[in-house]
């Protein structure tokens, strides 16, 4: 039973730390005021960047570099549509997701000729697991050499960087300068701007952050978590990290829990696949992957109140006259 | 010679086809308060604009403190030693006052070093300039008076000497008012200079030295206040001469033909916005409601045109009868003869990307007489506006023209004639003048007081003290959605009616949540 509990805690670790990145990068963006549904597209097309790159150089770590150059990239297009041009920013957002859906199959099948993947990644170009030391020797130790060996060790280092990332941006958002300003933008652009302050430039760094979390996704998806690239691969992951942060009311801690919640509900998914519950009967696993977005619908609408959005969300800004 | 904190010469800023300023030219002495005034689209906000460097100045040339200035962004402003309180206060409510104080002058990179150190200025620009405010209070939560003490202290910690205020009394309380040129006073003998932007000539007369007068985008005239008087000040602003005091004979107050009791309100979040309320209005009558903005006049205007449900109590029309169980839609009422003016014209007034004709007959465009085999007759309809045009002096005269390109006053005129033509036994109006200039305010004036005089009932709801002192026979205080007062108006001033609008004291504890809501949906 402990075993079980362990492996599903085990699992949500794992399934959680693209959410955690993705809905973090979404976090920096919307709480500048930059609406961004294209969290999917970027992690699809970082992903497809570092399978590509780590099975041609055969570095993980190059994958990873080309992963976020590709995903800020995307970060870009979206600032000038939304922030230069003060186009709609939901719709650059669709533009986005459908550019990386459509891109990433035809580059892979002309590239690498395998039907829209890329080829599978030797161990050597993939983020692999880290053992802690004495994670061997611990593990028989009653519940805290499971907790160690199991639970903290033995997973890749972007799991790790995934943790310790969040009060990290928590530091940031909340303690620093930069965090201040940024924070004020999504609220407020014209009292940033009548400080003196740069709207647009505040706006842009905020994306910048933004492609870095979801280059960071995305190599975690196609070159840690799997090894090799395949078409939408992603798999709504990006919408999911979108739920999170709604659910999350933009706070650093909260998202994190919404992440490991989703995680959870994925995790549980796949153990109870196929498994009866007594009384119930089989389970759809369908009905188990709709949970986020039920959950989302269910708790803001109800339990949580509602959910305040920055105040200048969506609103592109504009110099009054 | 004369210190002067501001010395503009012959500034010029055009907009595409619009000469915004001409040639302005002012200068402002060192340590004084000096007032500019002039009607909507006079040019002050842009000249102020220019000032606080969101725009530049086609020529001509600015100098502060005797040094000539280049002010290309506000950044060059603040480092100049401008500062500007802003007519919508430039503060992001999440924030505490500290954080919004900070905003753009942190001080370094990380918060901590440089928030103790404003802490420490803050208190003692508090305590010098006599601004007390909690610097760990969060923004949105404070009243609208304290907001602007925000905003006030954010200019003078980033060294401000020059502090320009545009329109700032516009929402606050006669009391907030009183405070606020207090403060203002104390701010000039500690020697800043004060630029005060405004269209209440009373204002000006009670604060300035001296005061600028813009009309068109030009400087016409540049007096010492101690010389002027408002007639003279309203004459040059409008060019014209103007009827400041309205010919207003006795009512002859008849039937009552609108009576509401035990009106309550709740709005989306739940919170209830209007309180038993109860009240008359007969035939023959002006009933004004005062009130600071956002303490439930909106709603309840809105739930007597019948466009909110009531969750509380009865509106009677005559016969027609609202409460919970029977709703009646803004249609069937204008049937009956019930007219409406809402406060908000651009989104509930008129659709302004339709023509003035289309608007004209808007909430009435089912009557037969525009209509033939279901298609409207757009001839005709063209026709009635013109004639509506020029009975109400709607410039310009053109029946086609977008609503969105009329001035703000000849929008409102437009709206008041298309409500006005059926001679409406009712008239519920909401803000009749917010945004209108001097001329089109006494045309407005003068026509509400005809429908009155000619037997109408008109309830008008207003936030401008003058407007409901001047046109009311009966005043009704509002103040967190209850009635906190009502005085006739022969016996009423703006003192009492002042402390009856922010009545907030007496009155039960739990008010003071909501009305801090209110207030910062307000702010």
């Amino acid at each position: 039973m402990i075993e079980t509990i362990l492996l599903t805690l085990d699992a949500t670790l794992r399934v959680s730390t693209p959410l955690i990145f993705a809905a973090f990068a979404g976090m920096f963006s919307e709480r500048s005021g930059v609406i961004d549904i294209s969290l999917e597209g970027k992690m699809l097309a970082a992903a497809f960047a570092a399978a590509a790159v780590a099975y041609t150089t055969e570095s993980a770590w190059l994958g990873l570099g080309a992963a976020i150059l590709v995903s800020i990239s995307l970060a870009m297009l979206h600032g000038v549509a939304c922030i230069t041009f003060r186009g709609n920013q939901v719709v650059s957002g669709v533009a986005i997701n459908i550019l990386a859906a459509g891109l990433t199959m035809s580059l892979g099948l002309s590239w690498f000729k395998q039907g829209g993947q890329t080829p599978l990644l030797p161990d050597e170009a993939r983020f692999t697991s880290i053992e802690f030391p004495f994670a061997e020797a611990l593990r028989d130790v009653p519940v805290i050499g499971g907790l160690y060996s199991e639970l903290l060790s033995g997973h890749n280092i972007l799991v790790y960087m995934a943790f310790l990332m969040v009060p990290l941006a928590w530091w940031i958002l909340f303690r620093t300068r930069y965090g201040l300003r940024l924070r004020a933008v999504g609220e407020n652009p014209k009292a940033v701007d009548t400080a003196g302050i740069s709207v647009i430039r505040l706006r842009y760094s905020a994306l910048v952050f933004a492609g870095v979390l979801c280059g960071l996704a995305g190599t975690y998806i196609s070159a840690a978590h799997n090894a090799q690239f395949v078409r939408d691969m992603t798999a709504g992951q990006g919408f999911i990290a979108l739920a999170a942060l709604i659910f999350g009311k933009w706070r650093p801690f909260p998202v994190l829990g919404a992440c490991l919640l989703f995680g959870l509900l994925d995790a549980v998914a796949v153990r109870l696949q196929g498994t009866e519950l007594p009384g119930i009967g089989v389970i759809p696993v369908q009905f188990i992957e709709a949970m986020p977005y039920i959950l989302t619908v269910v708790l803001l609408a109800g339990f949580f109140g509602k959910a305040v959005a920055p105040k200048a969300i969506g609103v592109p800004y504009v110099k009054e006259r | 010679m004369t210190d002067y904190a501001l010395e503009l010469d012959r500034v010029s800023k055009r907009f595409g086809a619009v000469q915004a300023n001409k040639d302005v030219s002012l200068n402002v002495v060192k340590g004084s308060i000096h007032g500019i005034v002039g009607e909507n689209g006079a040019g002050k906000s842009t000249l102020m604009s220019i000032l606080y460097g969101f725009y530049q100045a086609d020529s001509g040339s600015i100098s502060v403190f005797g040094k000539p200035a280049d002010i290309p962004n506000s950044h060059a402003a603040i480092a100049a030693g401008i500062g500007m309180v802003h007519q919508h206060f430039m503060l992001v409510e999440p924030f505490t006052v500290l954080e919004n104080i900070i905003l753009g002058n942190e001080g370094s990179a990380l918060l901590m070093q440089g928030q103790a150190k404003a802490r420490k200025v803050l208190l003692d620009l508090s305590t010098n300039y006599n601004l007390k405010v909690d610097p760990d209070a969060i923004v949105g939560d404070l009243p609208v008076g304290l907001q602007q003490r925000v905003e006030i202290l954010k200019a003078l910690y980033k060294g401000a000497k020059v502090l320009i205020l545009d329109e700032p009394t516009g929402v606050l309380t006669p009391q907030e008012t009183d405070d606020l040129f207090a403060i203002l006073k104390g701010l000039k003998e500690q020697g800043v200079t004060i630029l005060l932007i405004t269209h209440k000539l009373k204002e000006i007369m009670a604060i300035t030295d001296n005061v600028s007068v813009m009309r068109h985008g030009e400087m016409v005239a540049n007096l010492s206040t101690a010389e002027t008087n408002p007639e003279e000040l309203a004459e040059l602003m409008v060019g014209r001469k103007v009827v400041t005091q309205l010919e207003k004979p006795d009512a002859a107050a008849g039937d009552d033909v609108l009576k509401v009791e035990g009106l309550s309100v709740v709005d989306a979040q739940q919170v209830e916005r209007v309180k038993n309320v109860s009240f008359k209005v007969s035939a023959g009558e002006i009933v004004g409601i005062a009130g600071v903005s956002g303490n439930g006049q909106t709603e309840l205007m809105e739930a007597l045109a019948g466009m909110r449900s009531v969750d509380a109590g009865t509106i009677c029309y005559g016969k027609l009868k609202i409460s919970t169980e029977s709703h009646i839609g803004p249609d069937e009422l204008r049937d009956a003869g019930i007219a409406h003016v809402p406060e908000d014209r651009h989104r509930v007034g008129l659709v302004t990307p339709m023509s003035a004709s289309e608007n004209s007959i808007l909430g009435y465009h089912r009557d037969d007489k525009w209509n033939q085999h279901g298609l409207l007759k757009p001839g005709l309809v063209e026709k009635h506006c013109a004639t509506l045009m020029s009975d109400f002096d709607v410039r310009p005269q053109d029946p086609k023209l977008k609503s969105a390109n009329f001035s703000g006053g000849n929008q409102q005129k437009l709206i008041l004639a298309r409500e006005l033509d059926r001679e409406p036994k009712v008239l519920l109006v909401g803000q009749p003048t917010r945004g209108v200039d001097i001329g089109a305010i006494e045309f407005i004036h003068t026509q509400l007081l005809k429908m009155r005089n000619r037997g109408g009932a008109i309830l008008l709801i207003s936030v401008e003290l003058d407007e409901i002192l001047a046109l009311s026979d009966r005043i009704i205080v509002m103040c967190d959605g209850r009635i906190t007062g009502e005085v006739a108006a022969a016996d009423a001033d703006e003192r009492t009616l002042g402390l009856m609008m922010s009545a907030t004291a007496d009155l039960s504890s739990d008010s003071d949540l909501s009305s801090n809501s209110e207030q910062e949906q307000a702010g």
